[in-house]
């Protein structure tokens, strides 16, 4: 089990300035889409983009208190 | 991929075995179900934690909805041209 709230703060923390906005897919705290924009994705691959948001993630995706993340980025 | 090319195990493999057919890109795969050692070291490897995953020239592009989206916006097209020199 995991928050919209928690994720979206995670990112804040982890991504300066980054606009992290979290959805529960199913409403089962557990399987969540989130949007993130942040200018740090500029220059990079959508694998690494991604990548970042995993890395921010990492503990409760790998303890499976989030089972499931869709994510999309962009750059501002 | 979970499965092979011509019989996908999961929805995500077969959604982007139909996206590389569609865009008439030769590729290889490898069934990660068959191969318990590779689905355990690549996610380690590539910094990636799902499958399928796509390579192209040895560079990890992305998983289901990367593909997805670089297919969309007309980028794996490109990728693939490049990579087989069109």
């Amino acid at each position: 089990m995991f928050s919209t709230e928690e994720i979206e703060s995670i990112l804040d923390k982890a991504l300066p300035g980054a606009v992290a906005a979290a959805v529960d897919l199913t409403g089962t705290a557990d399987h969540f889409e989130v949007r993130v924009s942040w200018s740090g994705f500029q220059g990079k691959s959508l694998i690494e983009q991604h990548q970042i948001v995993n890395r921010a993630l990492k503990l409760p995706l790998e303890d499976g208190r989030i089972h499931a993340l869709k994510i999309k980025t962009m750059a501002p | 991929m979970k499965g092979e090319a011509d019989a996908p195990m999961c929805g995500f493999s077969a959604a982007t075995v139909q996206i590389l057919k569609g865009l008439n890109a030769p590729f290889k795969s490898v069934n990660i179900l068959a191969n318990p050692d590779i689905r355990q070291a690549l996610p380690e490897y590539s910094n990636w934690p799902t499958f399928p995953q796509l390579f192209i020239s040895g560079q990890l592009i992305g998983g289901c909805d990367i593909v997805h989206e670089l297919r969309d916006s007309g980028e794996l097209q490109k990728l693939i041209d490049s990579a087989l020199g069109r």
